[in-house]
C-alpha cells in the first residue's frame, strides 16, 4: 500500500516548515527592524502572542503523535504541559533572587508569606538552568512513562484511558492548588525578571523566545515524523488499527505506545516550558480538565494525523479564540462549542486531512495513513 | 408562685442570706449607685421573687437604668421616657439629674449569674434550658441553690437532666464537695458524654479523693469510646450522604454511558438544566402560590425531568445518532454541546448563583443516639435511593426497558425482531439525561446553581460509573457509596483536597488491575 520507506518531510510538511522559517525571520524584521512608529512595525505584544500559539502548537503535534498515530486520546497532555511549565517557571522563580518584594535572596515571595524557613528540597537546583531544562523533559516524561507503563500493560484503551488521563490532570490541579504543595498554590508562579541573564521583559528576549519555539516546533515536527514514518511508525499505526492482530504478530504493542506516550509528554512539557517565559505566569488553572479538551479540538480541527495539521489547529483556534473572546466575549463558548459539534460531525479529517484529500495527488495519498477508525477497534477489544 | 419559691430559694440557702431585706432593699441598693451596693442590689433583687426583676436586671444589662441622685429612685428608660423600676408606671418628678447605672466586670458577673437564676425558673422552656445549658458551662457553684430550687420545679425531663448535669458539673467543680457528693455527681455528667463532660471529669484529675479520682479516669475513658464510636459512625454517615450525591451525579450517566456506551460530555449540563428547572419552579410558586412553596418540589420533579430529557432526545437525534460507533468523536461533540448548553445558560440566568429556597421539611436537623442528621441530606440519600430503584424497575421490568436492552445487546438482531431502534436510541438518552436532570433538582438544594454546576461533578460521575463497571447499575450504587465512605473516612486524616487526590490515584490504579470496573459484564454485550 506505502511505497517502503515515506520520506522524512512531505509536501505539508515542506509548507509548514517554510512557513515557520518565513515567520522566523519576518517575526524579528518587522519587530527590531522596523522602526516603532512605522505601520509595518510588529508590537513585541504580538511577538509573545505568536510565541504562545507555536507553543500550543507543539502541544498540538505532541497530542497529535499519540492520538492520530497511536489511537491514544489523551484528555490529559494539559498535565505535561503544566508539569514543563512550572519546571520553567521554578527556574525563572530562582533567578528572581532578592529582587522580590520581600526581599529574601533565597526563598520566592510566596514562601516568604506562608513561612517557609527554607527551600524545599525539590526545588534545589532549579537556579542552574541545564538542570532545570532536563526537569523540563524528565518530569513530563517520567509520569508519562509510568502512566502509560501501567495502562498500556493492563490494555487500558479508549474510553477508559481518556477518562483516567482526564483523571489525572484533574488530580494534579487539586495537588497544584494546595499551598502546602510549595508551588506558589492559587496563585501560581509569577513576577519572572531574568531568563538567562536577560531581562525577561525586553524586546530582544521575547523574540528570542519567539525563534526558540518556532525551532522547538520544528524540532518536535522533525521527532514526531521520524516517529511516524519509520519501522517503529508503521508498527504504531497498526497498533492503532488493530491491537490485538499486531500482538498476535509477535509485537508488544504496550511499548510501542509506553515510547510514543513518553516522547509525547517531554513534547508537551517542552512546550510547556516555552509558554511560561513568554505569558509570564504558571499557576494550576493550566492543569483543568477543560484546557487539555480543548487542546484536542485544536487537533481535531486541524486534521488528526497529520501532524501538519494538529499544528495549523492549534494556531487557528488560538488565533480565533483572541480575536472573539476580544470582540464578543461572550460568543467565545459558542462558537468553540459549534467548532466542537461541527467538525466531529462534518469534518471529520480536519481542514488539512480534508485538503490533502481533495488537492493531493494518489501517491501523497498513499502515505497518509488511513482515515482514523475507531469501531473495529472497539470491536476487538473484548477478545484482545 | 414565684414568691412562693423565692422563699423556699432565701430557705434553702446560705448565700442568699443577704437577700432577707427582699425587693425594698434591692432598690434601695440599687439607687445608692457604688459598685458594690449595685452588685449586692442584683443579688438581692434575684433572688427577692419581684415579678419585675427580670425587666429590671435586663434593663441594667442594657445601660437603660438609671439612679435619680435625690431620692435614689430608679428608673427605667424606654424610649426617651422614663418609667419606674419597681411599679413600672410613668415616673414622677424630674427627669434631670439622672445617671445611668455603671457596670463593672464584677457586677457584669453578679449581673449574667442573677439573669442566669431568674431564667432558671422562667416560664418559657426555651430560656429554661438555655439558662441550664449556661450553668453547665459556667460550672457556676453559686447557682447551686438556684439549680436545687429548679430541677424540683422542672417538669420538662430534658431540662431537668440538664439542670441535674449542671448541678453535678457545680459540685464537680467546687472544691469542698465531699466525696460522696462527687462521686454521685460523676454518672450524670458521664451521661452527658460529650466533650464538655470530659473538660468538667478531667477538672478531677489531681482531685484529692483517690476514689473520685479512678471514677473520673474510668468516666473518661467511657466518654471517650462513645465519642469516637460516634464519630465514625458520624463519619460513614456523611460519607453515605457523599456517596448519594455521586450517585445522584452518576445515576444518569449509568444509563447514557453504562448501557448505550455514549460518552456524553454534557451529562452534567443536564443536572444543570435541571437545577435551573427547579429554580424557575420555583420563582412560579413565589410568584403566584407562596403558601404552597413547599409543594414546590413536587412540580420541580417532572419538570425538571421533562426538560432535561427534551434537551437529551434533542441532542441525541440531533448529534450522537450520527456518531454511534466511534466513541471519542462522541465525546469532543457532547462536549461541545456542554459549551453551548452553559453559555447558553449563562447568557440567560446571568453568570452568578441563583437562589433556590429549601422546603421547610428539609431544614433543620435531628438528634440519633448522638449522631446530628440534618433532614436535608436525609430526605437526599431516600430521594436517590428512590430514583436508583425506579430507574431499576424502568431497566428490568417494563417493556421499553427490555427493548433499550435488548438494542444495547444486539442492536440489528433487536431491529430484525421489530423494535424501533432510533426510537429506542432517543428514549434511552432522554431518559437518561431526564434522570440527570432529577438529580439537578436535588442537587440544587445542596449546591450553588450556577452555569457550572454541571462541570464539578462531571469527571467524578465518570470515575463512578467506571470505577463500578460500564453497563451496572448495581456496580454504580457500590461504587459511589464505597467513593463516598472511602473520601469521608480519609478526611479527617488527610483533609479533603489529599482525600479526593488519594482516591483518583486509586481509580487510576484499579482500572489498571480491573479494566472494566468492579463488576464487569461478561459475555457478548461486551464485545459489540
Amino acid at each position: 500500500m506505502s511505497p517502503p520507506r515515506a520520506s522524512l518531510v512531505d509536501t505539508k510538511g515542506w509548507i509548514m516548515l517554510a512557513a515557520i522559517a518565513a515567520a522566523c525571520i519576518a517575526v524579528p524584521v518587522f519587530n527590531l527592524a522596523v522602526p516603532e512608529g512605522s505601520a509595518l512595525h510588529l508590537p513585541t505584544y504580538l511577538v509573545s502572542l505568536f510565541g504562545k500559539y507555536l507553543a500550543f502548537a507543539l502541544l498540538a503535534v505532541a497530542l497529535d503523535l499519540v492520538w492520530g498515530y497511536c489511537g491514544i486520546l489523551s484528555l490529559g497532555h494539559g498535565a505535561f504541559f503544566g508539569l514543563g511549565g512550572y519546571a520553567m517557571g521554578m527556574y525563572l522563580m530562582r533567578q528572581i533572587g532578592p529582587r522580590g518584594v520581600y526581599g529574601n535572596p533565597i526563598l520566592p515571595d510566596f514562601m516568604v508569606f506562608l513561612n517557609y524557613k527554607e527551600l524545599p528540597w525539590y526545588w534545589l537546583g532549579f537556579d542552574w538552568f541545564p538542570f532545570a531544562a532536563l526537569m523540563v523533559l524528565a518530569v513530563p516524561g517520567l509520569l508519562g512513562f509510568l502512566f502509560g507503563w501501567l495502562a498500556f500493560r493492563s490494555r487500558v484503551t479508549g474510553v477508559y484511558l481518556s477518562i483516567i488521563t482526564q483523571a489525572l490532570t484533574y488530580a494534579l490541579m487539586l495537588a497544584f492548588f494546595r499551598n502546602d504543595m510549595g508551588l506558589g498554590g492559587n496563585n501560581g508562579l509569577t513576577d519572572f525578571k531574568d531568563i538567562l541573564g536577560f531581562p525577561v521583559q525586553a524586546q530582544g528576549v521575547r523574540v528570542a523566545l519567539f525563534l526558540a519555539t518556532a525551532l522547538a516546533l520544528a524540532l518536535g515536527y522533525l521527532v514526531a515524523r521520524l516517529m511516524t514514518v519509520t519501522a517503529y511508525g508503521k508498527i504504531l499505526i497498526a497498533v492503532r488499527d488493530a491491537e490485538s492482530r499486531t500482538r498476535f504478530l509477535g509485537y508488544r504493542p504496550e511499548h510501542f505506545k509506553t515510547l510514543a506516550f513518553t516522547v509525547s509528554a517531554m513534547m508537551a512539557g517542552v512546550a510547556g516550558a516555552l509558554y511560561v517565559p513568554q505569558v509570564g505566569i504558571i499557576n494550576p488553572g493550566e492543569f483543568a480538565p477543560t484546557n487539555s479538551i480543548e487542546a484536542v479540538i485544536w487537533v481535531a480541527v486541524g486534521g488528526r494525523g497529520t501532524l501538519v495539521g494538529a499544528a495549523l489547529g492549534a494556531v487557528l483556534v488560538n488565533y480565533a479564540k483572541t480575536v472573539l473572546t476580544g470582540a464578543l466575549p461572550d460568543a467565545w463558548l459558542f462558537g468553540l462549542g459549534a467548532l466542537f459539534v461541527l467538525v466531529t460531525l462534518f469534518m471529520p479529517k480536519g481542514i488539512v486531512g480534508t485538503l490533502v484529500e481533495h488537492f493531493g495527488s494518489r501517491r501523497a495519498a498513499a502515505k497518509l495513513p488511513p482515515a482514523p477508525e475507531i469501531a473495529p477497534k472497539l470491536a476487538e477489544e473484548g477478545r484482545g | 408562685m414565684i414568691r412562693i419559691l423565692a422563699l423556699f430559694l432565701l430557705l434553702l440557702s446560705p448565700a442568699f442570706a443577704l437577700a432577707e431585706g427582699g425587693a425594698d432593699s434591692a432598690y434601695g441598693k440599687l439607687g445608692a449607685g457604688g459598685y458594690s451596693d449595685i452588685e449586692t442590689g442584683i443579688v438581692e433583687l434575684a433572688a427577692s421573687g419581684d415579678p419585675r426583676a427580670a425587666i429590671v436586671l435586663s434593663a441594667l444589662a442594657d445601660g437603660r437604668l438609671y439612679a435619680r441622685s435625690a431620692d435614689k429612685a430608679v428608673l427605667i428608660k424606654e424610649g426617651t421616657n422614663f418609667v419606674d423600676a419597681r411599679t413600672g408606671k410613668p415616673a414622677e418628678g424630674p427627669t434631670d439629674g439622672l445617671k445611668p447605672l455603671r457596670v463593672n466586670n464584677k457586677v457584669r458577673r453578679a449581673l449574667d449569674a442573677a439573669q442566669g437564676q431568674l431564667n432558671l425558673v422562667s416560664p418559657d422552656p426555651a430560656k429554661r434550658q438555655e439558662a441550664a445549658d449556661a450553668v453547665f458551662k459556667a460550672r457556676d457553684i453559686a447557682a447551686l441553690p438556684a439549680l436545687d430550687a429548679a430541677i424540683a420545679k422542672e417538669k420538662d425531663a430534658g431540662i431537668r437532666r440538664t439542670m441535674s448535669e449542671a448541678r453535678a458539673a457545680a459540685i464537680l467543680s467546687k472544691s469542698g464537695s465531699s466525696e460522696a457528693d462527687k462521686l454521685a455527681a460523676i454518672p450524670a455528667i458521664q451521661a452527658r458524654g460529650d466533650g464538655d463532660a470530659m473538660a468538667v471529669l478531667r477538672g478531677l484529675a489531681n482531685d484529692p479523693s483517690e476514689a473520685a479520682r479512678n471514677a473520673a479516669a474510668k468516666s473518661i475513658a467511657s466518654i471517650e469510646t462513645r465519642l469516637a464510636t460516634i464519630g465514625g459512625v458520624q463519619n460513614i454517615w456523611y460519607g453515605v450522604s457523599l456517596g448519594s450525591v455521586l450517585l445522584l451525579a452518576a445515576i444518569g450517566l449509568a444509563i447514557t454511558f453504562g448501557v448505550m456506551g455514549v460518552i456524553n460530555m454534557a451529562h452534567g449540563e443536564m443536572v444543570m438544566i435541571g437545577a435551573y428547572t427547579t429554580y424557575l419552579v420555583q420563582e412560579a410558586f413565589r410568584a403566584h402560590a407562596p403558601g404552597l412553596f413547599d409543594w414546590s418540589i413536587l412540580v420541580a420533579i417532572p419538570a425538571a425531568f421533562l426538560v432535561s430529557g427534551a434537551v437529551g432526545v434533542a441532542i441525541e437525534r440531533g448529534i450522537i445518532r450520527f456518531l454511534y460507533g466511534r466513541p471519542l468523536e462522541t465525546l469532543l461533540a457532547t462536549f461541545g454541546v456542554s459549551l453551548i448548553l452553559q453559555q447558553t445558560v449563562r447568557t440567560i440566568f446571568g453568570p452568578t448563583n441563583r437562589e433556590v429556597g429549601v422546603p421547610g421539611f428539609m431544614t433543620g436537623a435531628f438528634d440519633f443516639f448522638g449522631l446530628s442528621i440534618t433532614w436535608g441530606r436525609l430526605w437526599i440519600v431516600v430521594f436517590c435511593l428512590g430514583l436508583f430503584f425506579f430507574l431499576l424497575f424502568v431497566l428490568r421490568k417494563t417493556s421499553f426497558g427490555l427493548k433499550t436492552r435488548a438494542v444495547t445487546q444486539n442492536r440489528r438482531m433487536a431491529a430484525a425482531m421489530g423494535i424501533r431502534t432510533p426510537y429506542v436510541d432517543a428514549m434511552t438518552f432522554g431518559l437518561g439525561s431526564g434522570i440527570a436532570g432529577i438529580a439537578g433538582v436535588a442537587l440544587s438544594q445542596i449546591d450553588n446553581v450556577s452555569p457550572n454546576l454541571g462541570q464539578s461533578y462531571i469527571i467524578d460521575s465518570f470515575l463512578v460509573v467506571v470505577f463500578g463497571g460500564v453497563g451496572n447499575l448495581w456496580g454504580t450504587l457500590v461504587a459511589a457509596l464505597t467513593l463516598g465512605v472511602a473520601n469521608k473516612l480519609a478526611e479527617p486524616y488527610f483533609g479533603a483536597v489529599l482525600a479526593k487526590i488519594g482516591l483518583l490515584i486509586f481509580i487510576i490504579l484499579f482500572i489498571q488491575k480491573r479494566p472494566r470496573g468492579l463488576f464487569a459484564l461478561k459475555g457478548r454485550a461486551v464485545e459489540s
